[in-house]
Parts: C-alpha cells; sequence; structure tokens
C-alpha cells in the first residue's frame, strides 16, 4: 500500500443550486509537492476548504496517514498537521511577524504575560531550519510581499502543520521572488513537509511539482506524475480542449502615434511622486506592453491618461490634441477606453444588471436616454448584442453583474469598451485571475483591436503576458520608462532584472551568463 | 434560490409580524391581555372615519421624510438630518402662509416650495462639505439638527409673532386643510397633503429608476469609484442627493405647517418626524412604494396607539416596543434571511 498522508475519496459538496465537487479523489503521498490543478470556480478552493475544516462534505471521507477523520473545523485541521496559506493574507499589519505568528497560541509566563522573546526564538529556529529567511520582529506593513507570503508558511509551521496547503500562491509574487518559494517549497518537502499546491497556472506545476490532480467544473478528471505529461496535455485536461498558449498574431504595422507622453509627473494619495517624468508612445495598430513590478507608478500612470488623477507635470497627448487633466468623461469622449485593473471596484457597478454595466460611459447618449429619461428598450437591445458578440455567459441581462463569473465580469467590460470603437485602447491587468480559456479569448481581442488600427497600451504583472501579447514592451521601473524591448528579443531573465531596476546592459549580460 | 425582490417584500412583511409576535410576549409577560391590545390598537387605527382620517394625518410626513432618507440611501449617503430639513421646511412654508395674501392656487404651492427651498439648503451645506471636504455627513447633518431646532423657535419668537410661542395662522388660502374634507373623515385633522406626498413617492421613484439623474445617483451609492471611472462627477451627484432628500424632507415639515396644525410653535425637543423617516425608510427597503407602506403603517401605529390605554388598559409605550422591535427585526434581515432560508429547505 502506498504512503498517503492525505486521502480524500469520493468526496462531494453542493451548494444551494449546485454540485461544487462531485466525487473528487485526491491522494497526497509523503514528502510530495502535490498540485491541484483547475480553473476558476472549477471547485478546487471548496474541496481544500472541506480539507481545511470550513466546510463539511456531504459524502465521502477524509484520510490522515490512513486514519478515517472527520474535519469539522480549522482548529481539527491545525491538530491533524493541517495549515494553509491563503490567497489573501490572514496578517494584522501592524503586529510584526512573531506577534502574527502566535496569535491564537500564545506562549505565556508568569501567569498570562505573552512571552515573546520565546517566540520570536522558536521562530528564528524555525525559519532558519527551512531557509524561510523572516525576521520575527518586523511589522508586517514593512515587509515585502513575499516575505510576508514566507511568514504566513512559517505560521502553518509554528503551529506544527506537516501538510500545507498554498492557495495561488505565486499570483502576488514579482518572477524573482517566485524563484525563491519554490526553493522554500523544495526544502520544506526535504524535511519531510507535504504540499498541496492549488494553481491555474501550468508552468509551475512542471518545474516543482510530482504529481497532480486536475478538476474541471467541479469533478475530479485525473491524476498525473508530472514527469510523464507536458503543458499542452495538463491544459487540455484542465479546460476539457486543446488550447492555443502561444498567442497566434501577425507581426504589427504600426501607424501614426496615438498616444504621446512627455515628461509626466504623477503623485499618488499620500503625496508621494510616483510617476517621474515618463516619456511614452503609442501608435495606431500596435500592443505596447508595460512590464513592470506592482507599485512602479503603472495605476498612477493609467489613472492621469484617464482623467482619474490629476498630473503634475508633463503632457498627455491623444491624436495630437492634449488631453492632461481632462475629465474622465471627456477623455472618454475624446476616444480612449480602459479595461480597469480592478474591475470589482472600477470596472462595474456590481449590484447594477449586467445591461445597465453595458452603457455605464454611454448612458446620457441617444439612444440610451432622451431627454434624461431613459430608455430601457434601447439598452436592453444593445446590451442582448454584445453578450452575443462578446460571447458574456450570462443567464439574461438583466442578471446582476455580482453574480457572473470573473471571466465573463471581464468580457462584458471588454465589449463595452471595446464597442465604443476608442483610438487608445488602455487595458491594465485585463485578464487577472481569469481562467486559461478567458485568457485566450481576452489576448485574440486585444490583438484583433490592433489589427484593426487602434492603439493598445497593456499593463500587467504577468510576464508571460506581457511577452506574448505585446509587439513592444516598455519596461517601468520607479516611475519612468527605463527600457523598451522587442519581445522576441528578450527573456523572462532580462525583463525581471530591467523590472527590478537594472540597466539594459547589465541585465542582457546577466541573463545571457545564466542560459 | 430566491430572487432579491421577493426577499425585499418578505423581510419586512415578516420583520412586521415578530415584531408584533414580541410584542404580545411582553404584553403577555407584564399580564395584559395581547388579544385586547391589538384590537384596541386596530380600533384607534381604523375603528371609524374620524380614526382612519388621523392615521392618513399621522403618515403623510412620515412618507416625505421616509422618502427623503431613502433617496439619499440609495445614492450612498445617510441624511439624518432629515429632523432638522422638517423644522426649517415647516418654518418656510408657515412664513409664507402667514406673510402673502395669494390665490390658493398659487399660495399652496409657493408654501410647499419654501418648504422644499428650505429643506434643500438645509441639506446643500451638509452636502457640499461631504462633497469638497470629505466631513462625513452624518456629524454634519446631526449639527445642522439643532441649529434648525433652535433658530426655528428664535424666528418663532421674534419674527412670526411677539415673544410667543406660537406663529400666527397661515392665510386660508395657504391652507391644505378644508372643512369639507374633514368633514367626511369625521372631523380629523386630515388635510390634502395626503396628495401631495403621493405625487412625491411617484415623483421620487420615476426620479430614481427611469431618468439619466437616477442612474448616476444609484450608480454614486452603489459604487463611486466606478461612477467616478465613467465619467460621472460623484461630488455633484453627492449634493444633488443631499439637496433633493432636504427638499423632501422641508416638505414633510410643509405638511405639518400647512396641513395638519397650520402654524408652528416653539418645540422643546425633535418632533422625531425626521427620525421616524429612517425606520420608515428601511422598513420600506428604500423604494418608495415600499416608504408609502410604511409610514402608513407607523402612522396606523402612532394613532392607534393612543387607544390602547383607555380600551384596554394596556400602556401606548408598548406601541412603541413593537415598532422598535420591527425595527429591530428589518435590521437584522440577515437572521431572517437565514429563517426563510431553513424555512424553504425543510419545505423541499
Amino acid at each position: 500500500m502506498e504512503n498517503y498522508v492525505i486521502e480524500m475519496l469520493n468526496i462531494r459538496k453542493e451548494f444551494p443550486g449546485i454540485v461544487a465537487n462531485n466525487n473528487i479523489n485526491l491522494q497526497v503521498k509523503n514528502g510530495e509537492i502535490h498540485a491541484l490543478l483547475g480553473e476558476n470556480g472549477a471547485g478546487k478552493s471548496t474541496l481544500m476548504n472541506v480539507l481545511f475544516g470550513l466546510y463539511q462534505p456531504e459524502k465521502g471521507e477524509i484520510r490522515v496517514r490512513g486514519e478515517k477523520v472527520k474535519i469539522t473545523d480549522p482548529n481539527v485541521a491545525n491538530r491533524l498537521g493541517i495549515g494553509m496559506v491563503h490567497q489573501h493574507f490572514m496578517l494584522v499589519e501592524p503586529f510584526t511577524v512573531a506577534q502574527n505568528i502566535i496569535l491564537g497560541s500564545e506562549p505565556t509566563k508568569g501567569g498570562g504575560f505573552v512571552d515573546i522573546k520565546k517566540a520570536e526564538k522558536e521562530i528564528k529556529e524555525l525559519s532558519d531550519r527551512y531557509g524561510l529567511s523572516v525576521d520575527p520582529s518586523a511589522k508586517v506593513r514593512d515587509i515585502s510581499v513575499g516575505m510576508q507570503q514566507r511568514a504566513e508558511i512559517l505560521k502553518t509551521l509554528y503551529r506544527g502543520a506537516e501538510v500545507i496547503i498554498l492557495d495561488e500562491p505565486t499570483a502576488v509574487l514579482t518572477p524573482q521572488e517566485i524563484l525563491e518559494l519554490i526553493s522554500i517549497m523544495r526544502n520544506l518537502t526535504k524535511e519531510g513537509i507535504s504540499i498541496i499546491l492549488i494553481t491555474h497556472k501550468l508552468k509551475e506545476i512542471m518545474e516543482v511539482c510530482d504529481r497532480v490532480t486536475v478538476i474541471r467544473k467541479g469533478e475530479g478528471i485525473d491524476t498525473v506524475n508530472v514527469k510523464d505529461t507536458n503543458v499542452d496535455d495538463l491544459a487540455a485536461l484542465m479546460v476539457g480542449r486543446q488550447v492555443n498558449f502561444k498567442t497566434e498574431k501577425t507581426p504589427a504595422n504600426p501607424k501614426d502615434p496615438i498616444l504621446t507622453i512627455n515628461n509626466l509627473q504623477v503623485k499618488d494619495s499620500r503625496q508621494a511622486m510616483m510617476v517621474k517624468g515618463l516619456n511614452l508612445d503609442v501608435r495606431a495598430g500596435e500592443i505596447v506592453g508595460i512590464a513592470g513590478i506592482d507599485g512602479n507608478g503603472q495605476s498612477e500612470l493609467i489613472e492621469a491618461i484617464t482623467g482619474l488623477r490629476k498630473s503634475e507635470a508633463g503632457e498627455i497627448k491623444l491624436n495630437s490634441k492634449t488631453i492632461t487633466n481632462l475629465s474622465p468623461r471627456k477623455v472618454t469622449e475624446s476616444g480612449v477606453a480602459h479595461i480597469p485593473q480592478d474591475r470589482h471596484k472600477f470596472g462595474l457597478v456590481l449590484d447594477y444588471p449586467i445591461a445597465e454595466n453595458i452603457v455605464l460611459q454611454t448612458y446620457y447618449q441617444k439612444p440610451f436616454s432622451k431627454n434624461k429619461i431613459l430608455s430601457f428598450k434601447s439598452i436592453y437591445k444593445h446590451a442582448e448584442k454584445l453578450i452575443e458578440d462578446f460571447d458574456v455567459r450570462t443567464p439574461s441581462p438583466r442578471t446582476k453583474a455580482r453574480a457572473l463569473s470573473g471571466g465573463n465580469q471581464q468580457k462584458a467590460i471588454i465589449a463595452r469598451e471595446v464597442d465604443r470603437s476608442p483610438d487608445l485602447l488602455i487595458a491594465a491587468q485585463p485578464t487577472r485571475g481569469l481562467d486559461v480559456g478567458a485568457i485566450e479569448t481576452i489576448h485574440r481581442r486585444l490583438i484583433e483591436e490592433r489589427d484593426k488600427g487602434r492603439a493598445v497600451l497593456l499593463i500587467s504583472f504577468e510576464l508571460d503576458e506581457v511577452m506574448n501579447v505585446s509587439d513592444r514592451i516598455a519596461v517601468m521601473f520607479d516611475g519612468q520608462i527605463v527600457a523598451e524591448v522587442k519581445p522576441e528579443e528578450t527573456n523572462e531573465q532580462e525583463l525581471g532584472l530591467l523590472m527590478a531596476g537594472s540597466s539594459k546592459e547589465k541585465a542582457r549580460q546577466k541573463a545571457g551568463d545564466n542560459k | 434560490m430566491m430572487d432579491n425582490k421577493k426577499l425585499n417584500i418578505i423581510i419586512p412583511i415578516f420583520s412586521v409580524f415578530l415584531g408584533f409576535l414580541v410584542g404580545a410576549i411582553v404584553m403577555l409577560a407584564f399580564g395584559y391581555n395581547p388579544i385586547e391590545g391589538y384590537s384596541a390598537l386596530f380600533q384607534g387605527a381604523f375603528g371609524s372615519m374620524y380614526n382612519i382620517g388621523e392615521t392618513i394625518r399621522r403618515s403623510i410626513p412620515l412618507v416625505l421624510s421616509g422618502l427623503a432618507i431613502a433617496f439619499a440611501f440609495r445614492s450612498g449617503l445617510f441624511n439624518i438630518g432629515a429632523e432638522g430639513q422638517v423644522f426649517v421646511g415647516w418654518f418656510a412654508a408657515v412664513w409664507v402662509g402667514v406673510t402673502f395674501d395669494l390665490p390658493a392656487i398659487i399660495h399652496i404651492p409657493f408654501a410647499i416650495l419654501a418648504a422644499a427651498f428650505a429643506g434643500a439648503v438645509w441639506a446643500f451645506v451638509p452636502g457640499i462639505l461631504k462633497a469638497t471636504r470629505g466631513v462625513h455627513e452624518v456629524v454634519v447633518t446631526i449639527m445642522m439638527n439643532y441649529i434648525a431646532l433652535h433658530t426655528t423657535n428664535y424666528l418663532i419668537r421674534t419674527l412670526l409673532s411677539d415673544g410667543g410661542s406660537q406663529s400666527g395662522r397661515i392665510a386660508n388660502s395657504a391652507s391644505l386643510a378644508t372643512p369639507g374634507l374633514q368633514e367626511m373623515f369625521g372631523y380629523s385633522q386630515i388635510h390634502w397633503g395626503f396628495i401631495v406626498s403621493i405625487i412625491f413617492a411617484v415623483f421620487v421613484w420615476f426620479f430614481l429608476e427611469k431618468t439619466t439623474y437616477g442612474y448616476e445617483l444609484r450608480a454614486v451609492g452603489f459604487n463611486p469609484h466606478a461612477a467616478k471611472y465613467s465619467g460621472m462627477s460623484v461630488k455633484r451627484n453627492i449634493v444633488l442627493a443631499m439637496v433633493i432628500s432636504g427638499a423632501l424632507a422641508g416638505i414633510g415639515g410643509a405638511m405639518e405647517g400647512i396641513g395638519t396644525f397650520g402654524y408652528m410653535y416653539t418645540h422643546g425637543a425633535f418632533t422625531n418626524l425626521g427620525f421616524d423617516g429612517i425606520a420608515v425608510a428601511l422598513l420600506g427597503a428604500n423604494t418608495a412604494p415600499g416608504v408609502v407602506l410604511a409610514a402608513f403603517l407607523f402612522g396606523a401605529l402612532k394613532v392607534g396607539a393612543l387607544s390602547m390605554p383607555p380600551l384596554s388598559g394596556v400602556p401606548s409605550e408598548l406601541v412603541e416596543i413593537v415598532i422598535a422591535m420591527i425595527i429591530f427585526f428589518v435590521a437584522a434581515s440577515y437572521m431572517i434571511r437565514l429563517l426563510i432560508m431553513r424555512f424553504k429547505k425543510e419545505e423541499n
């Protein structure tokens, strides 16, 4: 018999109206890195929440080290040695790492006083043992996202976890941090820890995992050895059909500049200068991708172009007309469309029906309203057409945006933005959190827009996306465009170094050395 | 799964039912007969044409203050200042009523317009402070309430009387109360304000649901970030929402001024018309039809309560408990949602 540390057998979990998990089997061997692969909404998180005791399954059994158990809540899971690092960290920001880690199981001395010294010492030891290099006395709000994540891992270890569930751990990390995380995961398994990695990123699985269990639409599809498979097969298993990864596109045919930015300076809400004299051109018929680590002024740049934020100095021109510091409505009317980075915060009024979201910038124009009275007939007719054209899967145009999946929400936004036939389309993180199928569609749309002669400005933290879709890559670091490269002439390593502030020569040299 | 619209109807009804149930338990606990108590309440609210007239009369300002608060709520604002806006509206209407001599067809609309204007000005201050300076509207409107209370008291003593505690009577041409209507309802204090309140309920519904203004206001209420992103002016909408909300509350005050009383007196404390509007809006799920029904229920409870001590010996304060329990159960709608869900599940 195989030595399984975790076995979930024939798990079935229902929610009113849907079966989230149906007869799923997951068997994790001791000391392996086991990937749980599936699209958004496939049921990965539900399955892990069952294992972590947040949900009770309707059917099926869970065994830990061969023994049948009932995990009624996360405390039981902790006692059984199961720990979970959530995608959104569960940390108290003003607390130190050590204070966060001991929260809920504080060591005490002298009748009720927290023994923080002892805790810090223990945590330091643990950190060193697994090569996590976390400073226990640092405040969480002062440390990088990567270190916060390691603090979360440390928290599970401190509580005696032998199986750690990592939920989409690389989504928030830079390429360099991802490499660090991978080596940490290897260290952990050397020490006998088993890892369940929830992800929909195939490259990571190929790189770090031993075995992978694929689930699709709530059904367990297969469990395969990573060394016996490849990216294409995994993608087909996950999506249920062959997937095209390399986005097909013809070479760009750039024409006149549509967007011209000269010496732009923008401050953030805390009055810190975030865009520091930026210059950029985007021409008709090309996609310019901005690569950069989050927080280097990308958000402020987009907000300045779209009129959501005032710029301090410099000039933004659209079709040679200056649009600097115009209101968002004026910018929109002059031919800019914007797929916002945070679709829930900016892109949609979640409590409005899809149809009313589709006219969010045009409701005041004919035929959607006349003499300030809305024409719901025209609004719904228009929405029905776009829903059809852009394949937005919604029960009805009357359905609230909140009820749609992320991919379909995004498709609705893209439908709305593209339909206005803008001269400039700004796409900020257009595929964040979406699954392979939706990503494919959205990339294809962006390229179609380019081919129609529009200028496309793509901002993404996913290097793959920037490299695949762009015709030209502008690397943004510390509020400036520090380098421009052609996607076919660069690689992830070089881009990663440029994004971290290395000069182009240095980056090229270093990236070359490592080959 | 039940859709939201249905739940928006079921939850308030269920809350009202639970409120009455808890009220009954309290009556029992204090040795009163709840059946007697509630039948006295019902008698008091609907027992005769007089009582019905009084119930309607009591509901009229509540419809308007409820609409005022619902309107602000839908735009993402909490206008706790409806109380103060009622005061200034009441005062403005009475001032127009006593000062001018005009034909009724002009005098009444003029008085209502003056009240709306006064309420709007009173709400404009917190609106503009919120929009330009980010000052929370709750803080400013609470302060504005006190300013309204004491300023109107002062003006009644100085401008509308010679140091008295009551203004003179408004001209008949400004009055919404007509002897014919009052006679029909057993000489109650009913007045034509019920038509005014229905007109404004229809206006609020139409404005919010059917016009581009309402579309913007609701978008700002749901998600100001998305509203800004799509080119709406969040600041202008905040001010507009407060101004309209204040105007509605001001008209609520006018209903007392040129309808029920025909004058204004100095107040030692708040009328609670504005504050009750919060409960009315909450129970009415912030929709115009819901507000009308909720205001009618509150009017009935308040008028009916007066008959409870003489007819059944139950103290009228108990009605306040019932009202409080209804509000509690509406506010705790999450709990009721769960109860309804469980009920549904067992049914299946």
